[in-house]
């Protein structure tokens, strides 16, 4: 962290040999308006997101709980992170965020690949379909929360259409406590100490109609990404495949899913840290759900920071949000910038 | 001309079975888009027609029916709850837009047009910013604002969304830059025209859909934005409409034709934009994956 908040601008970082003195006054006629533009916001970055961490850090070792700071350090130092881990209800959160990302993920790039081929074919209309799949996409977490809150709740919206169909008691949607398919008892078999695993580990049911939520939202995301790298695909590789031979599936598999692999990637990276970010949309929809079934460390942070007091466990579990997203992004940030200038 | 051809007969005869066989499937990929698409607008038909029902039908039980007749109510109730709330989001979104966007502006004409040695390592750690879970500065954000007096009111607001706006609104304009042809930086730079005169009189002319693209980005990004609001603003007077609806939404004693139309009204205007100005939206909406 002191390295990244120390990089300021490298050329003035080594002073050049005194015979190059003309250098001094080179430097700034070229360089000058560029150090004056960046300085200023990198030192506003500096202090606002990697100086911040740092002092979240030192909260997440403090003895901070109530109104009045305090900054004593814990003995040992990750005390907190130690009850962070032991809670049950961190426990859940860590389970769901990752189950939620696994089938938001899955769902959204598939639902995305779908509408993306279907456009980008379409006989007719292409860009009013465009439009309509992205839509949810210019909306607020929130009012997408609110609205599919309604539909998912059981006396209601969904239930009423599979009644319908005669499916009668509907699911119970949001409402749901039931974790299906817990392993957890098989872990602590297998695992020593495996036994400070409180809760079932497995697939808690509300958190799908949060999952359906979610890539309603964000499956136009996925579409205009991928419809952007199929508008790119040479003519000629239909072509050749048609030249070929190779039927419609053929094509499909081995030279237009290829073709999107990097589209593909970049979608994982953007949605899995959102979805490892998640909090408007589950607390306007669910909150934390019946016994924590939708509860997210997003949501975790906020109660336990601001309603709560807790500030040294809000600040260690934000902590442990900030590397899972970092664990995500950082080696793309590394791959399309820092490697590229390299190169 | 003989290869075009040769090209155009070679997989020549196209019996009319084989012609019908793939309009055959377009036909029902078309048929397969219109019932997503239909899927896609539900959540929105429930919304819009909930906020335009009488509240006696604006319940569970008929949900999926047409309005019997319209009725504002539902929207009059909305709008007397929410409006303080509404007029809020434009007083933070709009200076919050418009200085991100300038700062941008020149941040992302020194990293495309004004190369130097590890430009892109100091970029990458700007840009790292814009992907981090704000829940990890929000507790010393909260004591920066109390102790310059910013924290609960919007002044407070407005500086936040600028300083985490710079990351994206910087990798807006990197990218918008970096498509202009660089013989106009070199005609400026050979005339011996100082880099600020280059920006101000060569690119900022040229700027407008940059400006366009980011400050529809960030228009969207700020007024749907809850987390800061939230816990910025404690006064419900003073907060956002995000975060009013959400309140709104909790209180068990409002009729749902009123909840639905808060959330419309919360909708409009990012809704508006979107389907207004749709082609740059998507240009902002991409730009936010780096390349």
């Amino acid at each position: 962290m002191s390295t990244t908040t120390t990089a300021a601008p490298p050329p003035v970082a080594k002073p050049k040999p005194p015979r190059r003195g003309v250098f001094q006054a080179e430097f700034w006629r070229r360089h000058g308006f560029a150090f004056a533009v960046l300085v200023p916001s990198l030192i506003v970055i500096a202090i606002f997101v990697y100086g911040f961490i740092g002092y979240s850090i030192r909260v997440s070792m403090s003895q901070w709980q109530g109104l009045l700071p305090n900054l004593a350090p814990r003995d040992p130092l990750y005390q907190t992170y130690v009850d962070l881990f032991n809670n049950p209800r961190w426990q859940a959160d860590l389970r769901n965020v990752f189950v939620f990302t696994f089938f938001f993920l899955a769902l959204s790039v598939l639902v995305g690949l779908m509408l993306a081929l279907l456009v980008h074919n379409a006989l007719a209309g292409a860009p009013i379909f465009r439009t309509i799949f992205l839509f949810p996409y210019s909306l607020s977490f929130i009012v997408t929360g609110v609205v599919w809150r309604w539909i998912f709740t059981p006396s209601a919206g969904a239930n009423l259409l599979l009644q319908a169909v005669g499916i009668d008691p509907g699911p119970k949607w949001i409402t749901d406590p039931r974790v299906v398919g817990d392993v957890s008892t098989a872990l602590e078999a297998i695992i020593p100490g495996g036994d400070f695993i409180q809760v079932k580990l497995g697939i808690p049911l509300a958190l799908l109609p949060i999952v359906i939520a979610a890539s309603w939202q964000l499956a136009g995301f996925a579409m205009a990404t991928l419809l952007a790298a199929l508008g790119t695909l040479p003519d000629e590789l239909k072509e050749a495949a048609s030249l070929d031979g190779a039927g419609t599936w053929r094509y499909h598999w081995h030279i237009v899913l290829p073709w999107l692999r990097p589209a593909i990637v970049v979608i994982l990276v953007i949605l899995g840290h959102v979805s490892l970010k998640s909090f408007d949309l589950v607390y306007a929809m669910s909150g934390q759900g019946p016994g924590f079934a939708t509860d997210v460390p997003g949501i975790f942070v906020f109660e336990q920071t601001f309603r709560a007091l807790r500030f040294n466990l809000g600040a260690a579990a934000s902590m442990i949000m900030f590397l899972l997203v970092a664990a995500v992004i950082v080696p793309y940030l590394y791959r399309s910038l820092v490697r590229e200038e390299r190169s | 001309m003989t290869d075009t051809a040769a090209r155009t007969t070679a997989p020549a005869p196209p019996t009319a079975e084989a012609a019908r066989a793939p309009i055959k499937g377009k036909i029902g990929a078309l048929i397969a888009l219109v019932v997503l698409a239909c899927l896609f607008l539900l959540p929105v038909y429930i919304m819009v027609m909930a906020g335009l029902k009488p509240p006696a039908q604006a319940d569970a039980t008929h949900m999926w029916e047409l309005p019997k007749e319209i009725d504002f109510s539902g929207m009059r109730e909305a709008w007397a709850r929410l409006s303080p709330n509404f007029r809020n989001s434009l007083v933070i979104v709009l200076p919050a837009t418009v200085v991100a966007s300038i700062i941008g502006a020149l941040n992302g004409f020194v990293f495309a047009k004004l190369p130097f040695r590890g430009a892109n390592v100091l970029f990458a750690v700007m840009l790292l910013g814009m992907f981090i879970p704000y829940q990890v500065i929000l507790i010393p954000m909260v004591r920066f604002l109390q102790s310059i007096g910013l924290y609960g009111n919007l002044s407070g607001l407005i500086l936040v969304h600028i300083i985490y706006g710079i990351p994206i609104t910087t990798l807006i304009f990197r990218n918008y830059y970096a498509g202009i042809p660089g013989e106009i930086m070199e005609a400026g730079q050979v005339d011996g025209v100082s880099n600020f005169k280059i920006f101000t009189h060569l690119m900022v002319p040229l700027s407008l859909p940059g400006f366009v693209v980011c400050g529809i980005f960030q228009v969207t990004n700020i007024w749907n934005d809850f987390l800061f609001g939230i816990t910025v603003v404690p006064n419900p007077t003073e907060q956002p409409i995000t975060v009013a609806l959400n309140n709104l939404s909790g209180n068990f004693s409002v009729q749902w034709n009123t909840v639905m139309s808060g959330a419309l009204l919360a909708a409009i205007p990012t809704a508006l934009i979107y389907i207004l100005l749709g082609r740059f939206f998507v240009r902002g909406m991409t730009a936010g994956s780096v390349k």
